[in-house]
């Protein structure tokens, strides 16, 4: 944490509300979100109890398994789930627009440009925190290798027919999650996190109706402080947190009063329904446990409810913030990561194996790197906010220009080589030559360090780029005396890395080539009797 | 004491409590890995710490049930000189007791087994019911379970110091999980020589009981029945250093807390934050430097605040007029 969001968080005590962190939004949001608010049953390591799931803010779906432990339930909850979420993925995946992509050419090696469809939007799933987005995860690694009847009629516990590709699905948006930038599944807190400083600490900032008090406290007369903790710890006669968790996990209070009291409930009612000796007994018994089973749907969806009100009511804050200038190309980045997951499924390649090889890790690897540097640098030139952690970190430097000297280069065909003094307040960590850039039209211009100025406080740098051909710079390509510029010390683009062995040259360092061991495709998991997924 | 009960006495309830739905859970799956006199959790020590060593056919269980902690925890130092004594048969021990000398007075400590190697070592099994997905677990659960471990490998090498030879305790304790989505015992061998090291350094680091009595004024008591102030008041008298870490593991925090805030101290907002701020350590001492109000202006810290408050003031009064200027750099 920078010292500049230290005293931001400071102030929010003080004021007692929330202070602004960030003065853009710097993650795309879609117009029509996937809000998906689950519960799971405690120390059942993610069996599902229920979940609101839909884009629509007034009608959400309902999902609950009356019994967390019955197989066939869940594997309802799980069909259910995919009725949802599959409709709204396929609607994206099936418009596309054209575009443009370099590829190696197979025959002749040469970097070619072929047309491709690209999705013009992709899903956007919204979870309410952390924990939501690793039960996604771990959602999608359950679904994925189980098998349906259609593709091996011998399996014990067929799953409903697309249950796997959802599991693909969410396996997918669970890894994308981790690339930094990335839009396509996001944790509300983390959004809010992102944008606002509160005065509580990170820590306590993963409570999302806390978060939100601080931010927007929906009670009259409460500041946010006092706001979020009622949220924290208020509860009823009862003894119920009047603010239920966001989940995945449950109170325990709610847990032992409530839910376990339902569920048995709903367990006598289908042993009694099961012993029923004829019809009419059996109508009666019937009615009793989708009374039981009626009484468990209110109670989960009493505990999601207030969740999905928050994360809708967190997307209005988000929206009245102006969208960062960077944030849609890093969207066109996650809809190509959309489109590929796509293709991969309608080629049929096999789901997503338990462990990446040595080359898709690296390659991932890679990829987060390179995301995390892009992600600093777009958001420090959408955000002044962000750009002033970094000046006074001494990573940029803006101020006034003071003198432009014309120079030229030392070669047959000289080209201009301005010197531009520049008087600044900030101290930039500049060694001698040390590149700088700024933005020229959303392009870097690069230029040179080349030595303190004559007056206190200037320095000078020697412009290197963006000028055109002639001997004459273009205009508004240099600086001019009494325009307020801002340099960076950080690149605004990132170069791709070394381009890795393809995964069958892996070297042997690394495991060497996969064989035919990878060729066969993965096995589903052993089902016991007491599985929880 | 029973802090739980003091902190809803002094009107800040903790929020810990069981789901019984994880406990019953906890509960079957230990008594799975349990089953048949321990023989699945003996194949596993077996196979994951001890491959050389003989199977573990026909282990000995010892009954290690006595009459309070002090029985249990003799019973336990005695089953395991016995197991000791006998080389080259695998012995067992479920639940037993041990005791850790912390800060002055006996804390008894009860891992959910030890089990007795061929060769005279013991080891440390450890039951969780988070699960072993793809050979991978939550890395900050099986750290926790790594400095419990580490408590008990402790308090295990107290006893063995005891013995003569004495017999190892091994370093590397035996973690088992659900595998994936099942019930299935899966198991992993846990390196805690670090933690082990850690908790021995704090442990004789730890200001003993009768130091902090000491300290306090007489006639003090904690007793929840006291009127809220009363007891305020003692809880006052012994100090407390609040940080963010606490909620998750101190029946008091949301008392210290509040505290805390009452006192304005800034490590309410994390460690780090204090660490930043130098001499610092107020919320109104941290901005009145930020504003030039107070603070001596050569001191790094204060001057890097100044520093921060005016380029976040400049920033924001740019982004109010729309951008513009400097404001994106372009």
């Amino acid at each position: 944490m920078s010292l500049i969001t230290t005293l931001a968080r400071l102030e929010a005590v003080r004021a007692e509300a929330a202070q602004p962190a960030a003065t853009v939004r710097h993650r795309h949001l879609s117009d029509r979100p996937l809000v998906f608010v689950p519960l799971i049953t405690a120390g059942e390591a993610g069996a599902p109890l229920g979940a609101l799931v839909g884009t629509d803010r007034h009608a959400p779906r309902l999902l609950v398994v009356p019994q967390p432990r019955d197989r066939d339930l869940r594997f309802t909850f799980l069909a259910e789930l995919a009725d949802v979420v599959l409709p709204y993925v396929e609607a994206c995946a099936e418009s596309v627009e054209a575009a443009e992509r370099t590829e190696t050419d197979p025959e002749t090696g040469k970097r070619v440009k072929v047309e491709v469809d690209l999705c013009s939007d992709a899903a956007q799933l919204i979870v309410p925190s952390r924990a939501g987005v690793d039960f996604v995860r771990l959602l999608g690694r359950s679904m994925r290798f189980r098998r349906t009847a259609e593709q091996d009629p011998q399996t014990p516990h067929p799953a409903p027919p697309r249950v796997p590709l959802l599991g693909r699905w969410l396996t997918h948006y669970g890894e994308r999650a981790r690339v930094p930038g990335s839009s396509l599944l996001l944790a509300m807190t983390d959004l809010l996190g992102r944008h606002w400083a509160t005065g509580q600490s990170t820590l306590e900032d993963q409570h999302l109706g806390a978060l939100l008090a601080w931010i927007a406290p929906a009670e009259e007369g409460l500041t946010g402080a006092q706001a979020a903790r009622r949220a924290e710890l208020a509860r009823d006669a009862e003894g119920q947190l009047l603010c239920p968790p966001a989940g995945p996990a449950t109170d325990p209070a709610f847990d032992n009063r409530l839910l376990a009291p339902a569920i048995e409930r709903y367990d006598r009612a289908r042993t009694a329904l099961a012993a029923a000796e004829d019809g009419l007994e059996a109508d009666d018994r019937l009615g009793a446990l989708t009374a039981a089973e009626r009484e468990i749907r209110a109670l989960v969806e009493s505990r999601t409810r207030p969740t999905w009100e928050s994360v809708w009511r967190g997307l209005d804050l988000l929206r009245e913030l102006p969208a960062g200038a960077h944030a849609d190309d890093r969207w066109t980045r996650d809809r190509w990561s959309f489109t590929s997951h796509r293709d991969r499924v309608l080629a049929g390649e096999p789901p997503q194996p338990r462990r990446d090889d040595a080359v898709t890790a690296a390659n991932k690897l890679a990829t987060r790197e390179r995301e995390q540097a892009r992600l600093e640098a777009q958001e420090a030139l959408d955000d002044p906010l962000v750009m002033a952690g970094r000046r006074l970190a001494g990573e940029a430097f803006a101020g006034e220009v003071v003198d432009v000297v014309m120079e030229y280069s030392e070669s047959r065909r000289p080209s201009p080589r301005p010197l531009v003094t520049v008087r600044t307040d900030d101290r930039p960590h500049l060694g001698e030559r040390a590149r700088v850039y700024r933005s020229l039209g959303g392009r870097p211009q690069a230029a040179e360090y080349a030595g303190p100025g004559a007056e206190a406080d200037t320095l000078v740098l020697r412009i290197m780029d963006k000028m055109g051909r002639g001997r004459e710079p273009e205009a508004g390509s240099v600086p001019e005396k009494g325009d307020l510029v801002c340099f960076t010390l950080f690149e605004h683009e990132q170069r791709g890395g070394a381009k890795l062995p393809d995964p069958e040259e892996t070297p042997w360092t690394h495991g060497g080539p996969p064989g035919e061991a990878a060729a066969v495709p993965e096995a589903a998991d052993a089902q016991t009797e007491e599985d929880v997924l | 004491m029973d802090k739980a009960s003091l902190a809803s006495a002094l009107g800040s309830p903790s929020v810990f409590g069981q789901s019984q739905f994880a406990f019953m859970r906890g509960n079957a799956f230990e008594a799975r890995v349990k089953a048949d006199g321990g023989a699945e959790l003996l194949r596993l020590v077996h196979e994951k710490l001890d491959g050389r060593a003989a199977e573990p056919v026909g282990a000995e269980v010892p009954d290690l049930s006595a009459s309070g902690p002090e029985g249990r925890a003799a019973r336990t130092s005695l089953a395991l000189r016995e197991a000791t004594r006998t080389p080259g048969t695998w012995t067992l021990l479920d639940h037993p007791m041990l005791a850790l000398e912390v800060a002055g007075s006996p804390a008894f400590l009860e891992p959910d087994a030890v089990v007795v190697h061929p060769d005279g070592s013991w080891t440390v099994v450890e039951i969780k019911s988070f699960p072993m997905l793809d050979g991978a677990a939550d890395p900050a659960k099986v750290g926790a379970a790594a400095r419990q471990a580490a408590v008990y490998v402790l308090a295990l090498e107290r006893v063995a110091a005891h013995l003569d030879p004495a017999p190892r305790v091994r370093h590397r304790v035996l973690l088992v999980c659900p595998k994936d989505f099942s019930n299935l015992p899966t198991a992993s061998a846990v390196d805690v020589r670090k933690q082990r090291a850690v908790t021995d350094r704090q442990l004789a680091r730890l200001t003993r009981i009768e130091d902090i009595a000491d300290e306090l004024p007489d006639g003090v008591c904690f007793s929840p029945e006291l009127p809220t102030e009363e007891l305020t008041e003692a809880v006052e008298s012994v100090p407390a250093a609040y940080a963010p870490e606490c909620l998750s593991a101190c029946e008091l925090a949301f008392h210290c807390r509040a505290r805390s805030r009452e006192a304005g101290a800034v490590t309410r907002l994390g460690r780090p934050v204090r660490a930043e701020l130098g001499g610092l350590s107020t919320v109104e001492e941290v901005l009145a430097a930020a504003r030039g109000e107070a603070g001596d202006p050569d001191d790094p810290a204060v001057a890097a605040l100044r520093r921060a408050a005016g380029l976040r003031a400049e920033a924001l009064a740019m982004a109010g007029v729309g951008g513009g200027g400097v404001a994106g750099c372009r």
